[in-house]
């Protein structure tokens, strides 16, 4: 595959292997099932996977430089959690906000430089910095897990923003991807993240500063967190923090492997994430329509996340080069 | 004779004095027998989380009755994960402080269950409140979730009314859980004495709002047309209000859901119109209750283990038009109260 332009069909990779399963998908869900195929369901389609898109955008930049983020789901409902807890116990807005910043600029900086400096391995660091923001904001900073947005808040205000009937988020979320696209595809550091994950020796030989932009991934994941949780919490006028004991962080994890970005770093882009929200997204509105009980709808997801990644393996067998670096 | 008669009247008199002036004296032999009953007993509560109204009310009410009495009352906080609620079961069991009373909100009919009889047959009075499982407690204090779910149907059928399109959907927690199970199946009785009503959808949300609202964004756009929506549970049934509330259906879908009776949960969206009604747990009493069984049982002398009680919650469909001011309880209120202390 190239970087970028279209899939190359000639060699059916992971990547076109799942967009061919979402346009069946589509395809059957449109003729089959009656519904599917109105402006208001294929809108409802993306924004039901827009804040899982969001989130993982940040965690696809941080997987192409060959790292992972499973901080991601604690940082956006623990951060908004407290946001909103200290709005409600009257800290000014400003004041309140400028705290939340502070504090998602300071995980993510602290997940940079333990990944970068202290060479620990990233899965470990965020996986036990999630943990950290999980437990300290729960214990020390707020008191429920469900944290109502106060009336009248801008947070709230911005639940009920519609452009041509189309809400707010899955502006937010094209917006993003074209941002991220921009920045992995025409500026420096963008390159540079291709060449860190692709060979981070070799990055590091050449003069590229491997170091410090690790540190900025984690940052600029840190932030994406921040967006999809005002975003969530815009949409149901609330926060529940039980969400980082749900499969979210999983979900964004499948999104951006189903759609092709592999684990060993260097490989994937924007649009890769884009085909994964799109089999996820068409995948769960047609079982909702359908009514298949939850159980079954887990069970549908994890063989067709199987499937793609047997067909890759088939397809794509590992080489001596992954063989040597290894995944995560 | 006469003589005679009234040194009798005096003697029986002094008689009843002397038999009936005793007891006056001496204390009611009650507060004794309670005091060395229940002093010094230990009782735990292992909700599914201490992080939510349901659980910190019990708590609240618990712990100032346990605490009057001379007891020790804990929490565990297993923060929704099943292993964590286990293993402080199994800690709790094991500890030179084993409680005397376990209070256990079980996440599904069987995960517990053999951790239960453990504590049973170490000596623990087992208490199980709002979520049943296939096991004896010793009480199970709750609601009855097939009688709640019938409330709930009768409020949909209630508010969608005659002319309806008669089209209810649901929202089910997960299948897992009893109290899904069961609510669901309360809500079918009912409605097969109404097969006019019909339920077009019936979705699951895992008991987490995003989905909830995904789902019912769906399920609103196949039926446009829906009179009611039944939600599992207050603590979802936001996301089910913010997609009626994004297709600008307020108002003409009637959405009832239910829940503890928190003031900002549960009754200011009974008043800002959110929920058209709520089969609310009456907290207070709830917490009573167990404060009644718990008292009881210490005091009975019976082993663990020998009684099987069922204590339902009285539940009641609530709608904005009978609200009162007593309708719910403040966890603010309850938070600022324990802080103050």
């Amino acid at each position: 595959m190239n970087a970028i332009g279209w899939p190359n069909w000639r060699r059916l990779n992971q990547e076109g292997i799942v967009f061919a399963i979402a346009i069946l998908l589509f395809a059957a869900a449109a003729l089959g099932l009656p519904g599917f195929l109105t402006a208001d369901n294929l809108v409802a389609i993306v924004r039901s996977v827009s804040v899982l898109g969001i989130l993982a955008l940040g965690m696809a930049v941080v997987i192409i430089g060959r790292g992972i983020d499973l901080s991601a789901v604690a940082i956006m409902a623990m951060s908004v959690a407290w946001y909103l807890q200290l709005l409600n116990t009257g800290t000014s807005d400003g004041l309140a906000f400028l705290y939340v910043l502070a504090g998602v600029l300071a995980i993510g900086l602290l997940n940079g430089f333990l990944v970068a400096y202290a060479d620990v391995p990233a899965i470990f660091v965020t996986l036990a910095t999630g943990s950290f923001v999980f437990g300290y904001v729960r214990s020390q900073l707020i008191t429920q897990d469900a944290v109502p947005v106060p009336g009248g808040h801008w947070v709230e205000l911005l639940g009920g923003v519609r452009f041509l009937d189309i809400p707010v988020e899955v502006f937010v979320f094209a917006g993003l991807a074209f941002l991220v696209f921009l920045f992995l595809r025409y500026t420096k550091w963008g390159r540079f993240i291709y060449f860190a994950g692709d060979n981070p020796v070799a990055a590091r030989n050449i003069g590229v500063p491997v170091r410090p932009m690790l540190v900025l991934r984690y940052v600029l994941s840190a932030f994406v967190a921040l967006i999809a949780g005002l975003l969530t919490a815009a949409s149901l006028h609330s926060i529940n923090t039980r969400i980082v004991n749900s499969t979210l962080l999983y979900d964004i994890v499948l999104v951006a492997v189903i759609g092709g970005i592999g684990l060993s770093g260097g490989r994937g882009g924007v649009r890769n994430v884009l085909v994964g929200a799109a089999l996820i997204g068409i995948l769960l509105n047609a079982m909702t329509i359908i009514d298949i009980p939850l159980l079954y709808q887990n069970l549908i997801k994890a063989a067709i996340l199987l499937g793609a990644i047997i067909v890759d393996g088939i397809i794509n067998p590992r080489d001596e080069q992954t063989a040597q670096q290894g995944d995560i | 004779m006469k003589l005679l008669r009234t040194l009798m009247a005096a003697a029986t008199a002094l008689a009843v004095t002397a038999f009936v002036a005793p007891s006056f004296a001496a204390d009611d032999p009650g507060p004794a027998a309670y005091a060395k009953a229940l002093n010094g007993k230990r009782v735990m509560l292992v909700p599914l989380a201490m992080g939510f109204d349901l659980a910190q009310g019990w708590a609240h009410y618990l712990k100032k009755e346990v605490e009057a009495w001379g007891g020790t009352f804990e929490t565990r906080d297993p923060n929704w994960v099943v292993d964590a609620g286990a293993q402080a079961i199994t800690d709790a069991i094991a500890s030179d402080t084993r409680p005397d009373v376990l209070i256990i909100h079980a996440p599904d009919l069987n995960s517990y269950s053999k951790l239960m009889k453990k504590a049973q047959a170490a000596g623990t009075y087992v208490l199980l409140v709002d979520n049943p499982a296939n096991f004896p407690a010793d009480a199970f204090v709750g609601s009855d979730w097939d009688k709640l779910g019938q409330l709930e149907a009768e409020a949909a059928i209630k508010g969608c009314g005659e002319n309806s399109s008669k089209k209810i959907g649901l929202v089910q927690g997960d299948q897992a859980n009893s109290s899904s199970l069961y609510q669901y199946a309360g809500i079918m009785k009912v409605l097969e004495k109404h097969p006019d009503f019909q339920v077009v959808a019936k979705p699951d949300s895992n008991w987490d709002a995003t989905t909830s609202r995904n789902v019912t964004t769906t399920m609103l756009q196949q039926h446009p047309d829906i009179c009611s929506i039944i939600d599992f549970w207050d603590g979802d049934a936001t996301g089910a209000s913010a997609a009626i509330r994004d297709a600008k259906l307020d108002g003409k879908v009637f959405l009832v859901t239910t829940g503890g009776g928190e003031k900002a949960a549960d009754c200011d969206k009974l008043v800002d119109g959110t929920y058209g009604a709520v089969v609310m747990t009456d907290l207070a009493r709830q917490s009573g209750d167990m404060n009644a069984i718990i008292k009881f049982l210490l005091q009975s002398g019976q082993p663990a283990g020998t009684s099987h009680t069922y204590i339902y919650t009285l539940e009641k469909a609530t709608t904005k038009a009978d609200l009162k001011p007593d309708s719910c309880w403040d966890l603010k209120a309850l938070q600022a109260e324990a802080a103050a202390k």
